[in-house]
């Protein structure tokens, strides 16, 4: 079943379905205050998260729609009036099918060839079932409130934290004046990830939203809030290689990060969205004096994703570091890059980025650094390297800069190639065949990134790539 | 045993109104034999080996490649209609699992993946491929159904299965002999293939990666070029081993006579205008050396 005709069947016949089955909504058009309002009421949440929401909901009314980014990818297809039966808490309504059988082909089919375990593949889906790891990461939580961390879904938090949320909460990170999509996410979010770590604390272990989303399933307009206090050092990272399936086709997640006076947070993530999903995302990070923040990012699967996680190097001697991968298949416009903001002396970036593009697919790399007035001795080194498939698809790379002191450091560099034919005969000629040679070529060309991962990640990254090469994802 | 038997071949450049390079190549490498091929630049030595190896650059327009194996080959007896290969209807890496191995005049250099993970994956699929070439027909097709419907059988969490007859430490063992065999570092079990290696270094990598595969016949291109005289003689080494261990034929393309007074050939010939114009034993090498090529155009002018 090609993705084009899930989009236009399967997911109208479908949608039309849900909409006669919940009768609450049934009368409803679009998005609107009444909604928030009964979305808020379900999650018992405070009357200030309520007015947050409604804020956001109004700066979402009012914003138009980006269209006027050079070669950005094309929205039009985006109907937020269909996106109200999919936002109730419940599982059911948020889109998820209510049996595996349900289940396009292509995504069962992608789950079988990951070899995935039965009970996560529901879980992954939105089917809704328990998934087994529950006991290890329970073991992993008590290891963690030993030290004061804290990790927990959104929605909890809000009730549990409320002191840390106000303040924190899509303010001065990204609030939802940042884009239409950012308005979208914070009138509507639902689910995610709250970590904090105290000062001086450590958590060897990479923190994994992997285990939480399978137990608690997981929304569209999930927000993870990461605050790392001075001197603390956390990995966080999210992300499952299964393509997450929902009828409704938009994907707009938030992600903050507050990053402490020398201290280091690492946001990893490994996402693979099916192929009718508009994958549009807004993640920030404020980095103090002498504090790190990485982001390493690969994004697969989605009709079009836009997606530039941004650094505010806010206080001196703060480090940004940005590696990203990206893959475009059949019809896929994927719409990524990094943005990052030296505001203060002493500071350093680094943007390493990697794109593939196949069979007709469009990656692009849309880039900024800007380096303030005053912030002098600071230095950024941009690298994007294309690859391409063949003659049909493209790689475009817009790597902006805007340069307001002058004492600073900037280097910039970028390939764009096609997998050499001359490499492929010289592994050819050494036995593999024709698919296995540019499939090595493609893991080397990303190495640079999976050797950041995780050991499991990176071999789950290259397999999904694998997959996606022959071509046999959905 | 085997035979690598090159029949007048003739070669263009594969595109519209492509040169024709090989203009009738007649040539028989037999295993355990050494074969210099020497000629002037351009002359299409390169390209022989291109061609012999499946690069799909070139169109092959009249002529025959063919490997003929013994009844008894990689330790399996070959049925009698399977012991006959038209190499020109085979994929470069079916040719490389038959036993053809091309050491290039210019390897490339692939980021990002280390010579023990390109190696180990190397020699699996070549023996995973040799064996497929050899099943029956009927057999291979009902392999592949059943290869499509496993599909993964594990998690990509728990990391893959090491798939593959040669494991991670058998494949060690086996990469640390051929890498003392031919003097190289270990450390350079570990860097990506060729990235950054010396022109030297990379030649001795082309000689490693035969020494690990055992070709049925090598043809090595230039491998002697920008080697100094320490590395020549552990290059050697190395081609005479895959001679005398592994009883390989080779086929050495070389300007020079240096590496000849290591690697003994028991052939010389001579291209010239992508011909063999003149073929004879070690001494037209150094005849060659001493007086150039001029000579022998004279003689197949005359002839004409
Ligand atoms: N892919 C190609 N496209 C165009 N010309 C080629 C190509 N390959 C070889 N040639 C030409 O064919 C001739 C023979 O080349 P080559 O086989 O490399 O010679 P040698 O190795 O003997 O020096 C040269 O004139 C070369 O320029
Ligand atoms: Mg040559």
């Amino acid at each position: 079943m090609s993705s084009e005709e899930i989009q236009e069947t399967d997911t109208e016949a479908r949608f039309e379905f849900k909409k006669e089955e919940s009768s609450a909504f049934q009368t409803e058009k679009g998005l609107t205050e009444e909604t928030i309002r009964v979305i808020s009421e379900d999650k018992n949440e405070p009357e200030w998260m309520l007015e947050r929401r409604l804020r956001a909901l109004r700066l979402f009314q009012e914003m138009p729609m980006p269209t006027d980014w050079p070669g950005q990818p094309d929205l039009s297809e985006v109907d937020v009036d269909e996106i109200v039966p999919y936002i109730r808490p419940d599982i059911e309504a948020r889109g998820g099918a209510d049996n595996w059988e349900d289940l396009p082909d292509e995504i069962q089919d992608t789950f079988d060839k990951l070899g995935i375990p039965e009970a996560e593949k529901q879980a992954l889906s939105g089917v809704g079932a328990q998934y087994e790891s529950e006991i290890v990461y329970q073991n992993m939580k008590e290891q963690w409130e030993d030290k004061g961390v804290v990790f927990m879904d959104m929605d909890r938090a809000v009730q549990e934290h409320p002191d840390v949320l106000r303040e924190h909460f899509m303010t001065s990170c990204v609030p939802p004046s940042d884009n239409k999509f950012a308005a979208l996410h914070g009138a509507i979010w639902s689910g995610g990830s709250f970590v904090y770590v105290p000062e001086d604390t450590t958590v060897e272990m990479p923190v994994q939203a992997y285990f939480r989303m399978n137990s608690e399933g997981m929304g569209q307009f999930e927000h993870t809030l990461i605050i790392a206090e001075d001197n603390a050092e956390v990995h966080y990272i999210e992300g499952c290689s299964a393509p997450k399936y929902s009828e409704f086709n938009l994907h707009s997640g938030g992600v903050e990060v507050f990053v402490g006076e020398n201290a280091h947070v690492q946001y990893s993530t490994v996402q693979n969205w099916s192929r009718n999903t508009y994958n549009l995302n807004t993640k920030r990070a404020i980095c103090e004096a002498d504090g790190t923040m990485e982001w390493v990012s690969g994004s697969m699967g989605s009709k079009a994703t836009m997606l530039y996680p941004s650094t505010v190097l806010k206080g001196p001697g703060a480090t940004d570091n940005h590696i990203t991968i990206a893959f475009a298949g059949e019809g896929q416009d994927i719409d990524t890059g990094a943005k990052v903001y030296h505001n203060a002396p002493d500071t350093k970036s680094t943007i390493e980025s990697k794109s593939i593009s196949k069979d007709g697919g469009r990656t692009n790399y849309r880039g900024l650094v800007h380096i303030a007035d005053g912030a002098e001795n600071s230095s950024t080194a941009v690298e994007c390297d294309a690859l391409m498939f063949d003659n049909d698809s493209t790689s475009d790379t817009m790597p902006y800069m805007e340069i307001q002191e002058s004492q600073v450091d900037v280097a910039h560099e970028a390939t764009v190639g096609k997998i050499g034919d001359e490499d492929v005969f010289y592994l050819q000629s050494r036995g593999l065949d024709d698919d296995d040679a540019k499939q090595m070529i493609v893991a080397g060309f990303i190495e640079p990134i999976t050797e950041e991962l995780p050991i499991e990640y990176a071999v789950e990254l290259n397999r999904l790539i694998e997959l996606e090469m022959e071509g046999s994802l959905g | 045993m085997a035979t690598l038997e090159i029949e007048n071949l003739q070669a263009d450049v594969g595109e519209e109104g492509g040169e024709t390079i090989l203009r009738g190549v007649d040539l028989t490498v037999d295993s355990g034999e050494i074969h210099a091929l020497m000629g002037p630049n351009g002359s299409g030595k390169s390209t022989l080996g291109k061609v012999i190896a499946g690069h799909p650059a070139y169109d092959v327009t009249g002529g025959s490649v063919t490997l003929r194996l013994d009844g008894n080959e990689f330790g399996e007896e070959i049925p009698e209609d399977m012991q006959e290969w038209d190499l020109l209807d085979l994929e470069p890496n079916e040719r490389a699992a038959l036993g053809i191995f091309l050491g290039f005049q210019y390897p490339v250099e692939i980021e990002g993946v280390t010579m023990v993970n390109f190696l180990r994956t190397a020699l699996n699929t070549k023996l995973e491929e040799r064996e497929e070439l050899f099943e029956e027909e009927e057999a291979e097709a009902e392999a592949e159904d059943e290869e499509e419907a496993e599909g993964y059988e594990s998690s990509p969490m728990e990391g893959p299965a090491d798939e593959g007859e040669i494991g991670v430490a058998e494949f060690q063992q086996i990469l640390q002999e051929k890498m003392e065999l031919l003097d190289m570092d270990e450390s350079f079990a570990s860097r990506y293939l060729n990235v950054g290696f010396s022109g030297g270094e990379k030649k001795q990598n082309e000689v490693l990666q035969a020494a690990i595969l055992e070709p049925e016949i090598a043809v090595l291109d230039e491998i002697d070029s920008g080697l100094d005289i320490d590395r020549l003689q552990d290059v050697s080494d190395g081609i005479n081993a895959l001679r005398d261990e592994e009883g390989a034929g080779i086929l050495q393309i070389t300007h020079y006579q240096r590496i000849l007074d290591y690697v003994e050939p028991d052939h010389v010939h001579v291209m010239l205008d992508g011909e063999i114009a003149k073929s004879g034993d070690a001494d037209l090498a150094e005849q060659l050396e001493d007086e150039g090529y001029d000579w022998v155009r004279e003689e197949v002018y005359e002839a004409a």
